[in-house]
């Protein structure tokens, strides 16, 4: 199964950081999400766009998951060259990884 | 129980207009924010009033005041906005004008200044720069402006003076909203749970139509009505700091448990601990809970006492981008736009660009993720192939030479290559410090018609 399937995503940036949180769309998908959504499983699935460290957050009372990467934009929204220098569309690949 | 109706009219500085004149005139509003200002915007605003002391506001200022002063002759909305960028006297003389010449009366406008601090700059150069962990110092470039985000104090002032309309230049974004709250609630500025609910608040609010189901449709798995007709937000709030989120029901859009979840934790890093110059926000424990069909209640933010620094911009000139884009089509799409990155390497090595850093895509191919996250979701090798080309450079006349390098393989390059682009940026950066808040003099001027 894909991400996607249980759960949502929206991508943000401030400067060479990316968010990208994880929501479970059913509370019962929650404790699944935050068993198998590691730090670990992000580092090595977007190993060739983030460089920095990164750091999860729970927040329990809406079933989700934020997760903070930094070094994960090229240098920065300013001067990254990347077409899409926000990341915006980061957290799409994210909700298509296997779980 | 008292409550205080908000709305947005503006998510970033090129919004859509149509949305924030229908919540002014049907929102049984209170007051409507506009929040304009992206963090470089400032420093162009900044050149352009240093060229003309007069000007130096928001491009778009004129455009919208005179919608918004239009819908003001009708209904009352008290108005909040950081459009007033790097010269808000200036935006507040000339809304005087226009409100004068539609014949409106009894407006007081107010200004708020304070948040540039480059005259003192040179006391904070040996401030450690949160993106390089270098000293504001080493900055190479020519430095353009120095804006601290000041908090919501200068908006409370100016609405305890009875102003109709508050035009800011940088303010943190939640403090647009929270400074209203402050106001019509008389929360005292050490109750940090009331402040860390109000800027939640603001929060949401500022990205507009983020909330209303903007940024959010995934077809068969999050629809959302009538995107282009996307309706602007309106929280409520009640005296206790906590509220509901909703929308005109005439406009498209939604407002769903997941809407506000998602904009919830839109740019925010630890949701226990989100700086404003007002207050450390807590958002771990939120609670979100839809009561009807467009309307969600939201409850348990809270906050504790701020760290007495303003995080200040210092936007400087910091280099250029060259870019070039070339198509190809057919089953052998990917081999001919290989071909002619192959062809761009060789010349950019003749021509002796000096680039600190040049990256080629394959917009459809890998232009996002890369290869391998690519080759993940779908092993699919697309009929048409678009060849992405863009380097960092320090001049001018070699960010031109990318682009044209792109545009001589027309006729120099691989077969049938089409639509070729090519463009050029002028990168302003932006370097953050973290200045004690005391050093800020804010002040708020008026102007009555």
């Amino acid at each position: 199964m894909r991400l996607k399937e249980i759960a949502h995503s929206r991508t943000g940036d401030k400067g060479n950081i990316s968010i990208i949180s994880v929501i479970a769309y059913r509370e019962e998908d929650y404790e699944f999400l935050k068993k198998n959504i590691t730090s670990e499983r992000l580092k090595e699935y977007f190993k060739d766009i983030v460089h920095g460290k990164i750091t999860r957050y729970e927040i329990e009372t809406i079933c989700a998951l934020n997760f903070v990467m930094e070094d994960a934009l090229g240098g920065g929204v300013t001067r990254s060259l990347a077409l899409d220098m926000h990341g915006k569309t980061l957290g799409s690949a994210l909700l298509e990884m296997e779980v | 129980m008292k409550t205080v109706r908000i709305g947005s009219g503006a998510g970033y500085g090129g919004d859509r207009i149509e949305p924030a004149i229908d919540l002014m005139k049907h929102g049984n509003l209170d007051y409507i924010i506009f929040e304009c200002l992206a963090e470089r915007t400032i420093s162009i605003a900044q050149k352009r009033k240093q060229e003309d002391p007069a000007l130096g506001y928001n491009d778009l200022f004129e455009y919208r005041f005179d919608k918004i002063l239009d819908a003001l002759q009708t209904n009352r909305v008290k108005v909040i906005t950081n459009m007033g960028a790097a010269n808000p006297k200036s935006a507040a003389e000339l809304c005087g004008r226009m409100a004068t010449e539609k014949g409106l009366k009894n407006l007081k406008i107010a200004y708020v200044e304070g948040d540039d601090i480059s005259r003192r700059l040179e006391d904070y150069m040996d401030f450690q720069v949160l993106e390089t962990g270098k000293t504001l110092r080493d900055i190479q470039g020519e430095v353009l402006s120095a804006n601290g985000y000041i908090g919501c104090r200068g908006i409370v002032e100016a609405l305890e003076h009875g102003a109709d309309i508050v035009i800011t230049g940088r303010v943190a974004d939640p403090s647009l909203s929270l400074g209203p709250l402050m106001h019509e609630f008389g929360w005292s500025w050490d109750d940090y749970d009331k402040m860390g609910k109000g800027t939640w608040v603001g929060h949401l609010l500022e990205c507009a139509g983020q909330v209303t189901g903007g940024y959010f449709a995934d077809p068969g798995y999050k629809d959302v009505p009538d995107l282009w007709n996307l309706g602007f937000p309106i929280i409520e709030v009640d005296e206790t700091g906590n509220g509901i989120v909703t929308k005109l029901s005439a406009s498209g859009g939604l407002v769903s448990v997941e809407t506000v979840q998602e904009q919830t934790l839109y740019e925010i890093q630890d949701p226990e601990n989100y700086f404003t110059p007002d207050v450390i926000a807590d958002f771990g424990h939120v609670r979100i809970r839809q009561q009807e069909k467009d309307v969600v209640k939201i409850s348990d933010a809270t906050g504790k006492a701020p760290t007495g620094y303003y995080k200040t911009s210092v936007g400087y000139h910091d280099c250029y981008i060259g870019e070039g884009q070339i198509s190809y089509g057919g089953t052998n799409a990917l081999k001919k736009a290989e071909l002619a990155k192959e062809i761009l390497e060789k010349r950019f090595e003749i021509i002796g660009l000096r680039c600190e850093e040049i990256r080629f895509d394959y917009i459809g191919m890998n232009s996002l993720y890369g290869d391998d996250i690519s080759s993940q979701i779908s092993s699919h090798i697309p009929t048409e192939v678009r060849l992405r080309v863009a380097a960092r450079v320090k001049t001018l006349s070699e960010a031109q030479m990318v682009g044209d390098e792109v545009e001589a393989l027309y006729t120099n390059g691989p077969s049938g290559g089409g639509g070729a682009v090519k463009s050029i940026k002028d990168i302003i950066s932006i370097a953050s410090v973290f200045i004690p808040s005391e050093d800020f003099e804010i002040s708020v001027g008026y102007k009555e018609v």
